[in-house]
């Protein structure tokens, strides 16, 4: 493990994602990519795994890649499955020798690859144990095809294919619960985190995640400014308020134990997180407070269940 | 000295498997391909095999984690069928496509629907276009020779393309034979170890596998394919002189049958030949007239010049296909059989028949009929039943 989390020092290590990709201006993929990979050790070695979506397409456009270390990419929904194979093939060339150094295994999917379409591979990789890191950039709908709606969407969120109009209030349903989902496959470690306090509840969750053996997941709420409608300097205001209205929940799941990393001293009001975004703009219509009050009974229903479990 | 053994062909690739020994096996299991997984699970139970098995959650993770597997430097293998190849279609083009040399036990059988678990050939031709090297087995014997080829044609550094070796369901998978094993260190030394030029788990290198590439690169990657297909063409014939050298057993493109003389011949692939060897064994015997047959064991590659060659002296072929392409106009052995004989302005009459679906038996009475029909097209020049089915229930 290394020594108490110094920013300043962190924020020095050589980059593992070059500049020169073509991430947006403000998106939270590409700032979860360089806090998850800061948190590997020198001079271990990684195969980075992505799922197809904004990061894989934007990071490497042939004859270019922004990774220092190996990377696969190879469908939309089989982060999980593809770097299981890697992580197998490890293990067998390790131990007849012909593999010497260490690596590790970390693959990213944003929500579509991750609570959809790579549900299935995911579950699967979790629930078989291999010694890897699946890290879903949670952006809330389908991004890299322009911001249609997935299982990770909030209520209430228009999208292209959930848009508020006059007979719509946006997506119908609230959101999956994924890293609960995930915690319940009984791995090691699971967590959620984002870019508040100076990164250190992302970095060291990342590293937890990436050296406790077996088979860990990362959630990070990675805002979008072109989806959600925000102007790119924002992007840690939103987070910020994301988890002070307690939206976003920073908690672990260590070996079955459920522990909250943070709790806000003041806990906002729902209003505060919506009214930053684009796509929450038809809640502030009159008329539709009660939208709004529903969102925020879903959101402290669910802050006092996790409240419950962490305290057990 | 090779071993005489009685075995089922899942029981003998699985044997194959065991002797290669290779790094990484993702499986799930589809009938009837499933035994292949499970005699290798059992290897590896009792200490037989060091090859990770990766029990996965479905055929389109088996193929992704073998091409993860492969992309890091290991060798790596699945087996499946029918709907499991389906599942995993988007996967073999991306195998193919990332170079990677991967093999694949296909156990033939339908595609749904209706869901059937007999043989045919839908599931590997539906397959055609992926970029994977295609090779057919008529017996145990070949489905386990073809195998102990795979790796050398799929590493070979002017191919590095997957290969898929093929046999029928049932009829070959699950029927026992007569078969001769090949020594575990005659194996070896034949398959040799992989050693990859570019792979994720390299310290020298690091590599990235999958780019997003735009129309002004996308088109060279498929250049270089065609041109690795070409090249297995040659490497296919070294491979098989080099087992032949090691075993005395041949292989070639396909097996020309009693074709010297023949003037009426069938095209076909798969243990139907076996049953048109019986038929043409008889009518030889009994009527003196010439038949023969030339059984395909590359499809991919199709060995395009060399079918017409073998076809140039006949007067009527019959190209049988064990799968429905939905052309209205025939099957896909039938649509490349032909277009290699305009290639080369053969002479002969083609018919394309429709056999086998779905496990349909077909017999050694329905062969001597087919070669009757040939021999009636021949000599009236004229094709009344061009797209027929064979051994369909009448009303």
């Amino acid at each position: 493990m290394e020594a108490a989390y110094n920013f300043k020092e962190m924020m020095n290590k050589p980059e593992r994602l070059a500049p020169g990709h073509r991430m947006c201006a403000g998106c939270g993929g590409a700032v979860a990519v360089r806090g998850v990979l800061r948190a590997l050790h020198e001079g271990d070695r990684a195969v980075v795994g992505n799922a197809t979506g904004c990061l894989e397409v934007s990071t490497f456009m042939y004859p270019y890649t922004a990774y220092e270390d190996s990377y696969i990419h190879n469908a939309f929904e089989n982060a999980g499955a593809t770097l299981s194979g890697v992580e197998t093939a490890y293990r067998v060339l390790k131990k007849k020798g012909k593999i010497k150094e260490n690596y590790k295994f970390i693959t990213f999917g944003g929500d579509g690859g991750t609570y959809d379409i790579g549900f299935q591979s995911l579950s699967g990789a979790m629930e078989r144990g291999h010694d890897m890191v699946y890290v879903c950039y949670d952006n809330g709908a389908y991004m890299n095809t322009g911001t249609q709606r997935s299982s990770a969407t909030p209520q209430f969120a228009d999208t292209t294919t959930t848009p508020a109009g006059k007979v719509s209030n946006g997506k119908v349903q609230t959101r999956k619960d994924l890293t609960a989902i995930m915690a319940e496959h009984h791995i090691p470690y699971a967590a959620q985190t984002t870019f508040t306090n100076n990164f250190k509840d992302l970095h060291i969750k990342a590293e937890k995640a990436i050296y406790t053996p077996g088979a860990a997941f990362l959630n990070i709420f990675a805002p979008c400014p072109r989806g959600w409608g925000y102007e790119a300097s924002e992007l840690m205001e939103i987070c910020r308020t994301a988890v002070d209205s307690c939206y976003w929940p920073l908690y672990e799941v260590v070996d079955g134990k459920w522990v909250l990393t943070y709790e806000p001293k003041k806990k906002l009001p729902i209003e505060d997180f919506l009214r930053s975004q684009r796509r929450f703009r038809h809640l502030f219509a009159p008329g539709n407070e009660g939208l709004i009050a529903e969102f925020q009974r879903e959101v402290d229903r669910r802050w006092e269940e996790l409240q419950v479990r962490c305290s057990q | 000295m090779a071993v005489r053994e009685r075995l089922s062909g899942n029981e003998a690739v699985a044997y194959a498997i065991k002797q290669i020994n290779p790094d990484v096996m993702p499986a799930f299991p589809i009938t009837p391909s499933t035994e292949i997984p499970q005699y290798v699970a059992n290897y590896i139970a009792n200490g037989e095999m060091d090859t990770e098995f990766i029990p996965v959650e479905s055929e389109h993770s088996s193929m992704s984690a073998a091409v993860g597997a492969s992309a890091a430097g290991a060798r790596a293998l699945t087996a499946t069928s029918s709907c499991g190849m389906a599942l995993m279609w988007e996967e073999l083009y991306v195998a193919a496509s990332n170079r990677l040399p991967l093999v694949l036990a296909l156990v033939n059988r339908a595609l749904s629907g209706p869901i059937n678990i007999n043989a045919d050939h839908s599931d590997s031709m539906g397959a055609r276009d992926s970029g994977w090297i295609q090779i057919y087995a008529e017996s145990n014997q070949e489905a386990y020779d073809n195998f102990l080829q795979a790796y050398p044609i799929a590493e070979h550094k002017d191919v590095m393309l997957p290969v898929m070796i093929c046999q029928d369901g049932f009829i070959t998978s699950h029927g026992v034979e007569n078969i001769l094993l090949e020594e575990d260190e005659k194996v070896r030394a034949f398959v040799g170890e992989r050693e990859p030029k570019h792979f994720l788990l390299n310290p020298q290198e690091t590599l990235a596998v999958g780019p997003y590439a735009v129309s002004s690169y996308y088109m060279e990657t498929k250049r270089g394919q065609r041109q690795a297909m070409i090249n297995a063409r040659r490497v296919i014939l070294e491979v098989a002189e080099r087992f032949r050298e090691m075993t005395g057993r041949e292989y070639g493109f396909f097996e020309a049958y009693r074709m010297e003389d023949a003037e009426y011949a069938v095209v076909l692939i798969g243990s139907a030949a076996g049953t048109c060897k019986a038929a043409v064994e008889q009518i030889r015997n009994t009527t003196g007239k010439k038949v023969g047959l030339v059984k395909i064991r590359v499809f991919r590659p199709f060995p395009e010049e060399e079918i017409a060659r073998a076809l140039a002296h006949v007067k009527a072929v019959a190209i049988l296909d064990r799968s429905e392409m939905f052309s209205a106009t025939g099957g896909p052995l039938g649509a490349e059989v032909r277009a290699a004989l305009y290639q080369a302005k053969g002479k002969a009459e083609a018919v394309n028949y429709l056999y086998g679906l779905g496990g349909r038996d077909i017999t050694v009475e329905d062969f001597c009929q087919v070669y009757e029909k040939l021999e009636r097209i021949a000599a009236e020049h004229r094709i009344t039943d061009m797209y027929e089915y064979i051994g369909l229930r009448s009303r």
